[in-house]
């Protein structure tokens, strides 16, 4: 929320939206659907980040001839993959990569899809318009589309699918801060703004931003889970993480073989997945209903 | 004499509009070469039916969009123009109060911070511009014990307009435009509002522009009045003129639509019918021909300019104007 710090500061302004957004997050913490999806993700992602700690066994270690255990077996919690590699320990070793692929091509795609939309929204007239019809030309293609041909093209790794989700998650959101931006402009308070002589950058920053943030953001959050399947189907498709990293995208495709003889285990991987794009999603719903006081 | 606190000169506002291709460019002509001067102390009111270019004036003064013609001049010097007035000073001598009071006041800011901010823009150190605040909510009857750490939404539309009113005068203005900022109220609350005005046009000897289109109201405030019809002035003149004195017929027709308690002044002219032409293609000669009941050949052929009729008493109207040719102002000259 800092842009670049200006000559002149407003910690009133600072001090108001303090308690405007601690306000949220005591509405937040009554919303008991959003406080369990919020335990859920941070017990997944302390998990992730602890792995070698939580961990029980070495995630690349296997053994053939404790191949595709099921749940429960002896010394293999959640059963072992088709290399005789522990599950539990593969998928917190997996949620490493598979939360950094989720979460950070919507961060990236945040800053740079939210920047454009401002700038369009509040700008107006023919930049509008070029930014925004250059914006629509990679919204007409579908998600995976994009994604599978972007990474294709800049060839396989974990480097290059950040870099094509962060191109699919750019469009979405830029339209979204525009035409937050372009409602909030059009707002009384910031003809005053003008009318008080205020330039255009402090008008985006004590104005704007706090008026548009909150609903971009909650947007954002929501794109988390469509990264996470997304960037598991880059996986699976060889496009995104490649053997014998743990990724639950990738392991979902690997373990596909051994659907018949270890269906649950099989089906691990994208339990996770299920279970932390839905807590994204209703943690991000839980932040929209805990942001909407105004009215 | 010095010259008059503001004066406007031949303004012009056109907005073109979105055109079909291969057809011409149509453009409305919001506000068509407006003059009028405001002196030090006074309240001039504002009237005319919604689109009449009341609004588009106020924002074009404010400087929110930019004229296509004509001169504002401040003290006598141009605003804007090398060797006149620089636009922050002009800023700081003109502010507004919106309608709206709830969209004029931004959500997330508390109600100082939203009344600090203007001062801050103009350089004044944070504890001044929260000292200054404070003291302007005192002014507009708030505690700021009470108020300051406020949000707009925990507050009244009449103390939200309150603070409209303390944030336009953060500045510490000369000249106050007041955009129908009465109008959302209701009764009680306006009334209250408007004493509120008046104390502090007189205790910080303010002038006021005073936008309506509510009559009794202006009628109660203003010490002139400017009567608006499609862009064009079509009669200005003191309060007691205007509404004593009618010259215009559509200014009659406005008061005859004005109700009152009074029923020895019950309406009796039938009210004005239909809407206001289109502003893109405005009938010839005279504006209001149209719906005028004294409509003669001359309104058509040519358009009637402002004469004074009485010192300080303005009117655009061939009927009132002797020598124009109108079969009305040949009666009246024979009559005098």
């Amino acid at each position: 929320m800092s842009a670049a710090a200006p000559s002149m500061d407003f910690p009133v302004a600072a001090a108001a939206a303090q308690g405007y957004w601690q306000g949220v997050f005591r509405r937040l913490l009554r919303d008991k659907v959003a406080v369990a999806c919020a335990l859920v993700l941070l017990a997944i992602l302390l998990a992730a980040i602890f792995a070698p700690y939580v961990a029980p066994a070495d995630p690349a270690k296997g053994s053939i001839l404790k191949r595709l255990q099921p749940i429960g077996a002896e010394g293999f919690p959640l059963g072992s993959d088709e290399l005789g590699r522990d599950m539990l320990s593969r998928l917190i070793y997996g949620g490493r990569l598979s939360l950094l692929m989720g979460i950070s091509p919507v961060v990236f795609a945040l800053a740079i899809g939210g920047f454009l939309g401002i700038v369009a929204g509040f700008v107006g007239g023919r930049l509008n318009t070029l930014i925004m019809r250059t914006v629509d030309v990679f919204f007409a293609f579908p998600s995976v589309l994009l994604a599978v041909a972007i990474s294709g093209a800049l060839g396989a790794g974990i480097a290059n699918a950040l870099i094509a989700l962060t191109i699919v998650f750019i469009p979405p959101i830029a339209r979204v801060a525009e035409s937050v931006t372009t409602q909030v402009r059009g707002l009384d308070f910031v003809e005053a703004a003008r009318a008080s002589g205020a330039g255009a950058f402090t008008i985006i920053r004590v104005h704007i931003l706090g008026n548009v943030l909150g609903p971009i953001f909650v947007y954002a959050t929501s794109l988390v889970s469509v990264s996470m399947i997304l960037a598991a189907g880059l996986s699976f498709l060889g496009l995104g993480t490649k053997p014998p990293d743990a990724e639950w995208g990738l392991m979902l495709n690997t373990l596909r073989t051994a659907i018949y003889i270890q269906p649950w285990v099989a089906a691990l991987p994208g339990v996770l997945i299920f279970v932390v794009s839905i807590s994204f999603n209703l943690l991000s719903d839980g932040l929209r209903s805990a942001m909407d006081v105004q009215r | 004499m010095s010259a008059p606190l503001l004066q406007v000169v031949d303004l012009v506002k056109r907005f073109p509009l979105k055109a079909a291709p291969f057809r011409r460019r149509a453009v409305v002509h919001a506000v068509d070469g407006v003059s009028f001067d405001l002196a030090a102390g006074e309240t001039l009111g504002i009237v005319g039916e919604s689109g009449c270019g009341k609004s588009t004036t106020a924002r074009l003064l404010m400087h929110l969009i930019e004229p296509d013609e004509g001169r504002i001049l401040l003290d006598g010097r141009e605003v804007g123009r090398p060797n006149g007035v620089p636009m922050a000073a002009a800023r700081r001598a003109m502010q507004m109060v919106f309608q709206d009071s709830f969209a004029s006041l931004n959500p997330r800011l508390t109600v100082e911070a939203s009344i600090a901010f203007a001062p801050r823009v103009h350089g004044v150190a944070e504890p001044e511009a929260r000292a200054r605040a404070q003291d302007l909510l005192r002014k507009v009857g708030l505690d700021p014990a009470r108020f300051a750490a406020r949000y707009p939404h925990e507050l009244s539309g009449g103390q939200r307009q309150r603070i409209n009113i303390a944030r336009a005068l953060a500045l510490q203005p000369r000249i106050v435009i007041l955009d129908e900022a009465v109008s959302a109220l209701d009764k009680s609350v306006e009334a209250q509002v408007l004493n509120l005005l008046m104390d502090l046009k007189r205790e910080l000897g303010l002038t006021y522009l005073f936008i309506s289109h509510d009559l009794n109201v202006v009628q109660y405030v203003s010490d002139r009045v400017m009567v608006m019809y499609l862009g064009k002035v079509v009669e200005i003149g003191p309060v007691e003129r205007i509404y004593g004195a009618t010259a215009h017929p559509y200014t009659r027709a406005l008061l005859s639509a004005m109700p009152t308690m009074d029923p020895a002044h019950r309406t009796a002219a039938p009210p004005l019918q239909g809407d206001p032409p289109n502003p893109i293609d405005p009938p010839s000669g005279c504006r209001f021909r149209t719906r005028c009941p004294f409509a003669e050949e001359v309104c058509a052929a040519r358009e009637p300019l402002l004469q004074t009729i009485d010192p300080a008493h303005r009117v655009a109207c061939h009927a009132a104007a002797a020598g124009s040719g109108h079969s009305r102002a040949t009666a009246l000259a024979a009559a005098a």
